[in-house]
């Protein structure tokens, strides 16, 4: 469990990191933010990169501010930094309400926002939420820079549409309505696992029924997403167990389960109906 | 965690001190093999197949490689029973000409660091021409199965039976027949520290030190010393700090030769360290097993009769010293546990398949076989319409000594008392009024029983019984005070994290008149140490105490009469207190620092009549002693995900004289961890290709603190006579009644449902998939 070898390089700033990754990135170059997925992966070598660009020196990637409606999240925010209220509003209290939920305090101290999502763990929770919420993907390259929508950026199990010399610069998550409701819960076998399915629901009450719902599942799927047919049977219904039971019913009829030895395809559906079901009640 | 335990206070013995062992490791001072600086790194090559013939293995030019063509001379390890149809089977150090399992090594790559050794082992390319492997037990007793070695036949390796001579006929005439067909899945003992060893060669002397996280140190000396084919006294073997065994560091570590070999062959210094992922793949399996028991009740639920049948996967190889046999005959041996049946019947097999090979762990196989016996008397009780509790008031043991059906002699116990202790302090009937008072919200909380014996600190004899060649059981303690004053205790076991320094220290104290903080437990290093066997099986304390006590009152009369001597004083007048003698009832008293100088350095004043120096040997080889408990979880399991957090534990205790309270509950904390992890949580998972899918400690679930609940520890202390320092070992205990218990609050909480968990871990897909098959309609 030692990594293969492979050369470290500090740049300072952004012009310098997207220079090296852009002559690195042919040779298996990769960046290196917290460390707490992909130094694992290297030391079963899994990944052997030969060379890694760690960002944690460069400047300017700490931001984590409001602008223009969205709460902007650099690539060097760790997940600790949500441990308290980052912005006023449900979506602060959402984010401080899911960042419990991933992993150990200690990795939770190293890991990045971003680096969750470049690494596009089908179970992750911030993959979730941007996928959930409709968050923007800022990425960076000596070509330029480009925005990319949430609900096109995850390709699959570990698998974004980040071009190898891109740089994930900051993610953007739009803000919440002042009387948006969210729930959240997830299914795992031991605290700090990863979800073997979670479900994160916002919506709002207008004229005691259910509007904007929307409903996000993680864990169960190659990729965390929306589920249309859970937000159709909330919508326009009051918001109570009767609707949130066709909601979880709904999702897990609509997913397409990831199956391993622990977990059956209709096990992972039990797994969906519950975590839907949960979510909505936390929201309520 | 409930307020710890307090002891009595007037004597050392029974006081809750603080462990002498941890200053040191808590502030980062203890040293583990792997801080230990070497001139070469090893990394294993491993197979990546289940079994095969190996056609070639093909190294980068100029690497530094080891195969089993090296090792010319060197012999197989080959551990032996003499009894149950034993068949031996010889284990390479290296794989020869065929794997027998994924994690087999089959080659030792030698460089100058870890990370060059395993960038040379990442290209080594090892060819295999792959057949189909055994993964499964009832797989490889089937009718045509391959044979794992072709001289043991249908697989099975060691094969033990018992037919009771009345058994037929009670059979018979029983009223009942309960039924009970169990499943214990694969787990790794996960011990913090995964194995480690460090073998340096001595130009001077042409001796080799090997330091190693082991459990025996003597047993590897002469293992090694014995596969290499050269004295023992060559050969030091240390066990420094270890980070915990739990029985996976008894057994000999192949990879531990090659390391010898390698520091003999080249005269340097070698080490490896094992990571993870080869510990859950290579470093010893335990638990895996099918158990089917009937029991045969009277009419009025007393059991009369218990049927057993017992497969225990033991892998590919057997292991040293202890054998295969390890796991298919203690459980035939304790089968009916605390319950007084005279009638038994039992056919236990160990089988050979193309997995890792078995070793003890913690507990061996009472984890299972009291899961089982635990959960026929809960079904018992469900057909004869009765309370568990009062289904074991009917056939607990309560006559003591009790030979079994299996001539085992149970002495003093308390089974019925410490049941009665946990059922009054856990509340049972308020907690039955809130079980309904949550069903009928939809929650499904249950409570479970497991009442069980534990056999600990057992001699020779038994091991004898067992037949094994390697017959363990005695302990010895060289214990003496040096020209200072200072005492020293020398032993033969090995302890690795359970406070045995300060136990023993405890004992000393109240026989010399000291503190223990004076005393030194030297422990772990063949050359320092007298032979011994180590620590396992709940032994150290009652085998190692009493052989200290020996000692001890052996020191203490010569302490006395050197005091006598020097003080002019009849013997029986002479007390030890306060690192003093003293004359009852006068002023007069001399230190023992001075007795010791004199014993040394003015031994021309004893005139003859008492030998110099302080130095007194303690040898003891008990007949063995049971401890027991009852342990109660209370369980919330969630029907919609079969997720089952544990609520509440609690345990009535019994393990005679408790010499540190504050370590006796940590003992049993630890095990009841490993316990709710057998029990939920762990479980090696093979594919049917023999590969393992669970190789790391993201797949292979150790609980987290999260996961255990608080523990509340009740004690009763019965004085036995078949121990002489009166206490009872109860290192294994914990893991020995929690699975139980959970399991049975399991089934408890779901009972509205009609289902019946009868496997471990009790995943959540498990849970689900039991309700969904009975249709759910709660
Ligand atoms: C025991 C354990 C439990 C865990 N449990 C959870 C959990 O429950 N939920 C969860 O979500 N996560 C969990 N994680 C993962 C953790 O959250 C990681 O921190 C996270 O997945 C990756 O973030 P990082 O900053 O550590 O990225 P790194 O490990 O540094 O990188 C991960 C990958 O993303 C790439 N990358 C990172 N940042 C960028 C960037 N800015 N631009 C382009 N590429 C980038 C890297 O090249 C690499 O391929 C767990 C980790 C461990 C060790």
């Amino acid at each position: 469990m030692k990594p293969a070898p492979f050369i470290h390089h500090v740049p300072k700033t952004i012009e310098e990191a997207l220079a090296i990754l852009a002559e690195v990135a042919p040779q298996d170059g990769r960046v290196l933010a917290g460390g707490q997925s992909l130094v694992p992966i290297m030391a079963f070598r899994m990944a052997r990169p030969a060379h890694l660009v760690d960002i944690n020196e460069v400047k300017g990637l700490d931001k984590l501010a409001v602008e223009g409606g969205k709460l902007v999240i650099g690539a060097r925010v760790r997940h600790a930094a949500f441990h308290k209220n980052v912005v006023d509003g449900p979506l602060g209290k959402l984010l401080t309400y899911v960042v419990r939920h991933i992993a150990h305090y200690p990795i939770r101290m190293r890991g990045t926002f971003c680096g969750s999502l470049a690494h596009a763990d089908p179970a992750s929770e911030w993959c979730l939420v941007a996928a959930t919420l409709g968050g923007e993907i800022i990425a960076k390259s000596k070509r330029g820079e480009r925005v990319i929508a949430a609900a096109n950026f995850f390709e699959g199990i570990m698998s974004t549409s980040l071009a190898e010399d891109e740089l994930l610069a900051e993610a953007r998550l739009p803000l919440l309505p002042a009387d948006a409701k969210f729930g959240f819960y997830e299914f795992n076998r031991r605290a700090g696992d990863f979800a073997m399915a979670a479900a994160l629901v916002t919506y709002r009450v207008a004229g005691g029924k259910i509007a904007d719902a929307r409903v996000g599942v993680g864990g169960a799927e190659d990729r965390p997403r929306r589920i249309p047919e859970a937000e159709a049977a909330l919508n326009g219904k009051a918001a109570g167990d009767e609707a949130f039971r066709a909601a979880a019913e709904a999702a897990a009829k609509a997913v397409d389960p990831l199956e391993d030895v622990q977990t059956s395809g209709e096990y992972r559906r039990d797994l969906v109906r519950a975590v839907v079901r949960r979510a909505l009640e936390h929201s309520a | 965690m409930s307020a710890p335990t307090k002891g009595s206070g007037t004597t050392w013995v029974g006081r809750a001190i603080r462990r002498l062992e941890d200053p040191a490791l808590v502030t980062g001072q203890g040293r583990f093999t792997a801080d230990l600086p070497a001139a070469h790194w090893v990394r294993f090559v491993r197979s990546s197949v289940a079994v095969g013939k190996i056609t070639n293995i093909a190294a980068p030019e100029g690497a530094h490689v080891i195969t089993a063509a090296d090792l010319k001379g060197v012999k197989r390890i080959r551990p032996m029973l003499h009894k149950f149809n034993y068949i031996p089977v010889e284990q390479p150090i290296l794989a020869e000409d065929v794997v027998r399992f994924v994690g087999e090594p089959v080659a030792a790559v030698v460089a100058m660091s870890e990370e060059e050794a395993e960038d040379i082992a990442d290209q080594i390319e090892v060819e295999i021409a792959e057949t189909k492997p055994l993964v499964d037990a009832r797989d490889a007793i089937a009718k045509g199965a391959t044979l794992v070695h072709a001289q043991v036949p249908i697989n099975v390796i060691v094969e033990g039976k018992v037919r009771t001579p009345d058994f037929d006929a009670t059979w018979k005439g029983a009223h009942k027949i309960i039924k009970v067909d169990a499943r214990s899945r694969r787990q790794n003992a996960t011990p913090m520290e995964a194995r480690a060893g460090h073998a340096i060669y001595e130009a001077s002397t042409g001796r080799v030190t090997f330091t190693c996280t082991t459990q025996m140190p003597h047993l590897m000396r002469t293992a090694i010393a014995d596969v290499l084919g050269f004295p023992e006294s060559d050969l030091r073997v240390i066990a420094p700090d270890v980070g915990g065994g739990f029985g996976q560091k008894m057994s000999l570590a192949p990879e531990y030769v090659v390391l010898v070999w390698l520091a003999r062959k080249f005269k340097s210094s070698f080490a490896w360290t094992e990571d993870r992922r080869e510990n859950l793949i290579a470093g010893f399996h335990s638990r895996d097993q099918h158990v089917t028991l009937e029991g045969a009740f009277d009419k009025n639920a007393k059991l009369v009769a218990l049927n057993a049948d017992i497969l225990a996967n033991i892998g590919a190889y057997s292991c040293f010293p202890t054998t295969c046999g390890v796991e298919p005959l203690m459980a035939m041996a304790e089968m009916p546990g605390p319950y007084d049946v005279r009638q038994y019947a039992c056919l236990s097999r160990g089988v050979i398949t193309n997995t890792c090979p078995m070793a003890p762990y913690r507990g061996v196989s009472r984890p299972v076989i009291t899961f089982v016996l635990e959960r026929l008397m809960d079904k018992a009780a469900a057909a004869f319409g009765i309370d568990p509790i009062e289904i074991r008031r009917r056939n607990l043991i309560d006559k003591f000594p009790y030979t079994s059906a299996m001539g085992l002699v149970f002495d003093e116990a308390t089974y019925k008392q410490t049941m009665e202790m946990a059922v009054e302090h856990i509340g049972l009937p308020a907690f039955r009024v809130r079980q309904k008072e949550a069903r009928a919200k939809g929650r499904h909380l249950g409570i479970g029983f497991a009442t069980f014996s534990e056999r600990t600190g057992y001699g020779s004899p038994a091991f004898a019984a067992r037949g094994m060649e390697i017959t363990p059981g005695w302990e010895t303690v060289i214990l003496s005070i040096d020209p200072s004053g200072f005492v020293e205790a020398r032993i033969g076991s090995s302890p690795h994290g359970q406070g045995l320094r300060t136990t023993l220290a405890q004992i000393i104290a109240d026989e010399l008149g000291i503190t223990p903080q004076l005393i030194k437990v030297i422990h772990g290093d063949t050359d320092r140490a007298p032979y011994g066997w180590g620590t396992f099986a709940s032994r150290s304390l009652v085998i190692s105490g009493g052989a200290t006590l020996i000692a001890a009152r052996k020191v203490r009369a010569k302490l006395i009469k050197i005091a006598s001597h020097m003080l002019e004083a009849a013997p029986e007048d002479i007390v030890l207190e306060d690192g003093a003698a003293k004359v009852a009832g006068t002023d007069r008293s001399i230190s023992i620092a001075k007795m010791a100088r004199e014993a040394y350095h003015q031994t021309h004043r004893f005139k003859g009549e008492i030998e110099p120096g302080i130095t007194e040997t303690g040898t003891y080889d008990p007949p063995g002693t049971f401890s027991n408990a009852c342990h109660v979880a209370i369980v919330d399991v969630d029907v919609e995900t079969g997720r089952v957090a544990v609520e509440k534990f609690l345990v009535a205790e019994d393990a005679g004289l408790i010499i540190n309270p504050m370590i006796a509950d940590g003992q049993v904390h630890g095990g009841i961890a490993q316990g709710i992890g057998n029990a939920l949580l762990e479980e090696i998972i093979y594919d049917s290709d023999g590969g393992i899918l669970t190789a790391t400690l993201a797949d292979y679930l150790p609980p987290t603190a999260h996961e255990i609940p608080p523990i509340e520890l009740h004690h009763i202390e019965t004085h036995t006579s078949a121990s002489i320092t009166k206490a009872k070992g109860l290192g294994e205990g914990g893991t020995i009644g929690a699975p139980a218990a959970v399991i049975n609050a399991i089934n408890d909480a779901l009972s509205p449902f009609g289902v019946s968990i009868d496997e471990m871990p009790a995943t959540p897909q498990r849970i689900r998939a039991a309700l969904r098959a009975a249709g759910e309609a709660a």
